[in-house]
């Protein structure tokens, strides 16, 4: 074979599993033409530690904890979803003053998520300064987790049937504090980067996924909003009270990197909202609903879905009647979505590739469980 | 709070798991999809308020196809499995659909053999790749017409299938983990 020193070759590259950019243990294979990605294949598992194998062997409290440690940027949600899930199957409902607080800590861990997801992926981007901005917000909100239940991230916030703990004193004043300071660090962020030429020419029109490829990929979320459906779990299909505040679902168009920024950062500010009017009309009373001690559901199978910070976290919880899960299963949105990855990248930069992996905000220990 | 009511407390034994107080399901979408497939499907039911449908293996591509198709169901929630060895055919196949038509979620289910391949539905919702490849990795069911199927979350050349009931969280693939890892007592 004669080559003369003008040939090109395709190009194999691994990316990861240790790679800063990769959020975690992801190995990305891109195959390459010059700096053109021709197609993509994920490599995932390295974080597996068979969270639903766990469960086969747990009781349903002792089950709680677990899944906390899948996605670890936001235990409260994966706990919510597990406790709604749980209750569904034993036909119980948490307390509306348990309901409420769940909204507040959920919300909080909403802009928890969200702050992380955007100081990294700007960091990626090659922006520092906000991540320093974001952890500092992010960091209230850590304090008011650990106050409230001696733990930042692995929270196990809540109990099947409502909360263990009553709410601190001085609980109500932190989060109207942080509620009130909050939208001006928005603010701020949006200052640095919503306009930023560099931040909008590395993300504008990078990583599309329209609303038709959304749905064939079962991608849900912050991602399938920003491709203009107007769909969240909490007004589709509500839960734990969502149907009593006042919120917008906010929607981008392109579908792309940019619009899916614009998305997470109004859905701070509608956290913020929901916090403010669930603190407003926070009710009295038990913050747990009677709960057989050993539980023990009937036989039967639920299957249960939050809106959790990254898109749909559902539980598919089997019960045989005896005291431990026959099964549940998991439906992990980083999963889903960052099955996707592979139609964003085509075509685009090696560069892009960088961008698209943050702006799916995955977490590994969620796909990996 | 000792007591339990007694609608929690049913006699059951690990492996012979009780049956569920199943409600009938029935709608105009039930309707349809006994006037289409007849005795495939050979039950509807609800439990909790949830809906589901119960049909013959072979038919699984018909039926999800006819659902996203005809009935707007043009959204792959998740698909899963779960183990039940007394039973002849010991996988039941679960696929969780939702319309943002009519904001309604059925769930199909399907029964197939150990050793038997499913059909893939990747045709009928490309988010069925991967889903359909943790279920082959965690349980060894195969999927016949998948274009790519191979374990997604577990090594290739581990040996075994964790979900299967009658494998112990302990006595998983030990070599392996000696010969990867180095650790002597392989967990």
């Amino acid at each position: 074979m004669s080559a003369t020193f003008l040939d090109t070759n395709e190009l194999e590259l691994n990316m990861g599993p240790q790679h800063p950019s990769t959020h975690g243990v992801l190995r990305v294979i891109l195959k390459l033409d010059g700096e053109k990605v021709l197609g993509t294949e994920c490599v995932i598992g390295y974080l597996h530690r068979g969270v639903e194998k766990i469960a086969e062997a747990r009781t349903y409290q002792q089950f709680a904890p677990y899944v906390d440690r899948m996605d670890y940027i936001s235990a409260v949600s994966n706990g919510l979803g597990y406790c709604l899930a749980v209750e569904k199957l034993l036909n119980v409902t948490a307390t509306p003053r348990a309901r409420a607080v769940r909204v507040i800590l959920t919300e909080l861990n909403r802009i928890a998520s969200h702050l992380f997801w955007l100081g990294t992926h700007a960091l990626d981007i090659g922006a520092t300064t906000p991540l320093f901005y974001c952890l500092r917000e992010r960091e209230e909100v850590l304090k008011i987790f650990e106050n409230y239940c001696g733990a930042r991230l692995t929270t196990h916030a809540f109990r099947i049937g409502g909360l263990q703990y009553e709410l601190y004193a001085g609980f109500e004043d932190q989060v109207r504090a942080f509620c009130g300071s909050f939208p001006g660090r928005v603010d701020e962020y949006e200052e640095l980067l919503t306009h930023n030429r560099i931040w909008t020419s590395r993300l504008r029109g990078v990583g599309i996924l329209n609303a038709e490829e959304c749905k064939r990929f079962g991608v849900t979320g912050p991602v399938l909003r920003a491709a203009g459906v107007a769909w969240d779990l909490r007004k589709a299909q509500p839960y734990s009270g969502y149907e009593q505040y006042e919120f917008h679902v906010p929607t981008g168009e392109a579908g792309d990197t940019y619009d899916r920024y614009l998305v997470r950062v109004r859905e701070m500010r509608e956290s913020v909202r929901i916090i403010e009017q669930a603190l407003a009309m926070l009710p009295s009373g038990p913050v747990m609903a009677k709960v057989p001690k050993v539980i023990k559901p009937a036989p039967g199978e639920v299957y249960v879905s939050i809106e959790a910070p990254k898109g749909e976290l559902g539980y598919y919880v089997v019960s045989d009647g005896g005291k431990n899960p026959y099964r549940v299963r998991v439906r992990p949105p980083s999963f889903l979505n960052l099955q996707a990855l592979d139609t964003m990248c085509r075509g685009a930069l090696v560069a892009d590739v960088v961008a698209i992996i943050g702006t799916i905000d995955m977490v590994m220990g969620e796909v990996d469980r | 709070m000792s007591e339990v009511p007694t609608a929690h407390t049913p006699k059951v034994h690990a492996h012979a798991p009780a049956e569920m107080a199943v409600e009938t399901w029935e709608s105009a979408l039930t309707g349809r999809l006994a006037a289409r497939f007849g005795g495939g499907i050979s039950r509807f039911g609800s439990y909790l308020g949830q809906p589901f449908l119960e049909a013959r293996a072979d038919l699984t591509l018909d039926v999800l196809r006819f659902l996203r198709d005809e009935e707007a169901f043009d959204f792959l929630v998740d698909l899963t499995a779960v183990d039940r060895p007394g039973h002849a055919e010991r996988f039941e196949l679960v696929y969780i659909l939702y319309s943002f038509a009519s904001n309604e979620r059925i769930r199909v289910k399907t029964r197939v053999g150990d050793g038997v391949a499913a059909p893939s539905v990747t045709g009928v919702y490309p988010a069925a790749d991967w889903l359909e490849r943790e279920v082959f990795d965690m349980f060894g069911i195969g999927f016949a017409g998948h274009p790519k199927l191979r374990r997604i979350l577990l090594p290739d050349d581990w040996s075994g299938h964790p979900l299967r009931r009658e494998t112990s969280i302990l006595a998983m693939d030990q070599d392996w983990v000696r010969r990867n890892l180095g650790i002597e007592s392989g967990q």
